[in-house]
């Protein structure tokens, strides 16, 4: 494996530009499809942009600080942990949700799920 | 003794609680015992009081009861002041309230007990009112029991509140009262600004050293609030049409004692307005032009309650032309006769009344002589007492008024004594009418005829003795020496004016000779009144001056076209454009605004998923745009 030195690291704007492209793919994923199971994978994908940004800055302040206290800036990626853990619980929720929705009205289609207007 | 005056008013509004309170319980003779009782308590109070301030040397005693008004630099105490005058005023008041309200019992008996209740507990409040007004040591108190008269004068002309002119009468009083009654507060605030107080010492005191415009205007402000109390022009046209509440109040309430609150407030004041010379010719003026034109309108009324409605206006100019030219005693005077022979008159004039079972008219009437002796000769004796005849108390009275008149300026004392005239002649025409010649009437009434009990003949003779005698009071110089009992009495309290007036003296034989003119005339104008209309009475149909005269002048329409009428087209406008069309618009727009936007608002309530996601998410693109741009 090639290393690039002991702290190298790559341009923040990298992460960031990533970062940005994946969360408006979600967005207007959200925003514009119809099958209900694909707009939750682009939450998925919302939320995985932010903790691709998270975990990037982190490493950032972590470089930035190391010398004064070894443990400095790993906050980013416990944050991390957490919002994967609120993800799968969304998931499973979500998913069960759909899956009555399914049952009663026999499609996933989000025009069709209006309901709430009563 | 003056130390209990504080019981006077409160005996009558003790009466007022009671009778009103439990009207519904109370029996008619309890009811007529609990208010002539409370009003001849009171006067024996005022007696016992009198009796002490009649000790020569008197000096005015100011009993406060407790602090009215107590803000900042302003210190009103709600205070009775016992001096003469005020003393002289109870007597009368509570003297023919007390011959009135016995009357009452007789007169208003047809009516069931808890209307008769209500009558008395409004005619308690009544009494109760005026004591207030003249026992206030300060022009607040003075103006509380002001108000309260006006209150108590719509209260009893109104009281046959079922029919609905007597209601308008009643509103059209108040209403003229209350355009007085704004003369009277812009004065009231006028002498807190310029003295700092209103207690009567203070202002006295101070008076001297104001200027005479400031004097000028705060009187002639106060005399506005007179012209309305006492009906003079132009606010006199209220008292004719206050006729149609029942007679005991008309005597009471429109002879004695409410009309006369005008001059007591002048007499009151009398420094103030003799150092304002233009006042008191205003007030002298008016108080003349006002006699003339009340004395004509009577020459030719049909009703027996509107002739003496307009005498009383004519007789209250006379005593505002006696304040006018300074003589304070003599306009007194002129209260106290009138309240006897006034008095007397409408009770009179209600006694013929109730024999002929509400019959009101003049021409229906005749030959009373022989049904109604007491009515009779009681009427007739207060008749030759208005008409100034001597020795009765109304020459007395009015001769010392004309005398002072003719002292200020001859030209008074002319067109006064024509007023006189006017007045022996309508009084008599009314007399000779009603009780000499033939019964005018229908034969089933005639039948009916008879005198009145004992409880309406014998305030009747009471005060017919008040009427005689009362003139020895005030026995002018040139009669005899020092005779003047009633000027002796009241100097303490005109003392100020008199040592500032220009002292008029006119020689004993001119006043021979006025007098002498005066009562001559009276005199002619009387026998020819009498022997005239008990010969042919007056039936026909006025024309051309004596139509004017007997439709007053028209002077009710002029005020209806010229303030009625376009007051009423302004309120509709208020109504109509302002009230319905903007306010109301407006109101209700807000309400159709909000009702429009939630409209509106609801609409985003699509139930798609999609939309409610794309709001979060322009919500969210804001948020972050503001955060940049503020950085």
């Amino acid at each position: 494996m090639g290393r690039l030195g002991g702290a190298a690291f790559m341009p923040i704007n990298y992460y960031i530009f990533l970062a940005i492209a994946l969360f408006c793919i979600g967005v207007a994923g959200v925003l514009t499809r119809r099958n209900a199971i694909i707009i939750f994978m682009c939450v998925e994908l919302m939320l995985n942009a932010v903790n691709l940004l998270l975990v990037a800055f982190s490493k950032m302040h972590h470089l930035a600080l190391k010398a004064t206290n070894p443990n400095a800036g790993i906050d980013g990626q416990l944050f991390v942990f957490f919002i994967m853990v609120v993800a799968a619980a969304e998931v499973s929720v979500g998913l069960a949700i759909i899956a009555m929705l399914y049952r009663n009205t026999h499609s996933v289609d989000v025009n069709f799920l209006n309901r709430l207007k009563h | 003794m003056s130390k209990f005056v504080y019981l006077v008013p409160l005996f009558p509004l003790i009466g007022f609680l009671i009778n009103g309170l439990f009207r519904k319980k109370l029996s008619k003779s309890l009811t007529g015992v609990i208010g002539c009782g409370a009003i001849l308590a009171s006067f024996v109070v005022s007696l016992l009081i009198f009796l002490e301030a009649r000790a020569p040397g008197f000096e005015p005693v100011i009993i406060s009861l407790f602090d009215f008004i107590h803000t900042g630099t302003i210190d009103i105490a709600f205070a009775f002041q016992v001096d003469q005058l005020s003393v002289l005023f109870l007597l009368i008041i509570t003297g023919v309230g007390f011959l009135i309200h016995v009357y009452s019992t007789s007169y208003m008996h047809e009516e069931t007990g808890e209307h008769f209740a209500r009558y008395f507990s409004y005619l308690n409040l009544f009494v109760f009112s005026m004591l207030l007004l003249v026992l206030g040591a300060n022009y607040v108190i003075l103006f509380i029991g002001w108000e309260g008269v006006g209150l108590c004068s719509y209260l009893l002309i109104g009281y046959w509140f079922k029919n609905i002119d007597y209601g308008y009468a009643a509103r059209k009083a108040f209403v003229m009262n209350r355009i007085g009654d704004l003369g009277f507060l812009i004065a009231l605030f006028w002498m807190l600004s310029q003295f700092g107080s209103v207690n009567f010492g203070e202002v006295f005191a101070k008076a001297p050293g104001t200027s005479v415009g400031v004097l000028t205007g705060i009187t002639l402000l106060l005399f506005v609030g007179a012209t309305g109390k006492s009906a003079q022009i132009p606010l006199y046209t209220w008292l004719p049409d206050a006729m149609a509440g029942p007679t005991p109040v008309s005597a009471l309430i429109h002879a004695a004692t409410m009309v006369t609150a005008g001059i007591y407030m002048i007499a009151r004041s009398n420094i103030l307005y003799t150092l304002a010379p233009v006042t008191q010719s205003v007030v002298a003026i008016t108080g003349l032009a006002t006699a003339i034109l009340a004395a004509t309108i009577a020459l030719k009324q049909n009703d027996i309650k509107k002739v003496l409605a307009y005498s009383t206006v004519s007789q209250l100019g006379y005593m505002f032309l006696g304040l006018g030219v300074g003589a304070y005693t003599g306009a007194v005077f002129h209260v106290m006769t009138h309240a006897f022979f006034k008095a007397l008159l409408f009770l009179g004039a209600g006694s013929v009344i109730h024999a002929l079972h509400n019959e009101q008219d003049i021409r229906k009437m005749g030959g009373l002589k022989k049904y109604l002796p007491i009515t009779h000769i009681t009427f007739l004796l207060a008749c030759l007492a208005i008409a100034g005849i001597p020795p009765f108390s109304g020459f007395f009275s009015k001769d010392e008024i004309l005398a002072a008149a003719y002292a200020k300026n001859p030209l008074y004392y002319v067109i006064g004594v024509a007023g006189a005239m006017m007045t022996a002649f309508y009084m008599f025409r009314l007399y000779a009418s009603a009780f000499l010649g033939n019964f005018r009437g229908a034969k089933e009434q005639e039948h009916h005829l008879h005198e009145s009990p004992a409880a309406i003949t014998i305030p009747l003779i009471i005060l017919a003795i008040g009427a005689v005698a009362g003139g020895f009071l005030g026995i002018p110089e040139v009669m005899a020496r020092d005779s003047h009992w009633l000027e002796r009495f009241l100097a303490p309290v005109f003392s100020d004016s008199t040592k500032l007036a220009t002292a008029h003296t006119t020689p004993a034989s001119t006043e021979w000779m006025l007098m002498g003119v005066s009562v001559f005339l009276a005199l002619v104008a009387s026998v020819y009144a009498w022997t005239r209309f008990s010969k042919k009475p007056d039936l026909a149909e006025p024309h051309g001056l004596g139509k004017v005269l007997q439709n007053k002048w028209y002077v009710d329409e002029l005020y209806d076209g010229l303030i009625v009428k376009p007051l009423n087209a302004f309120a509709k406008f208020l109504n109509n454009v302002v009230e319905k069309s903007i306010i109301d618009w407006m109101v209700n727009g807000v309400g159709k605004a909000v009702q429009y936007g939630s409209r509106q608002v609801r609409l985003l309530q699509s139930g798609q998923v999609g939309a409610y996601v794309l709001m979060m998410v322009v919500g969210m693109v804001i948020l972050f745009l503001v955060q940049l741009l503020r950085k």
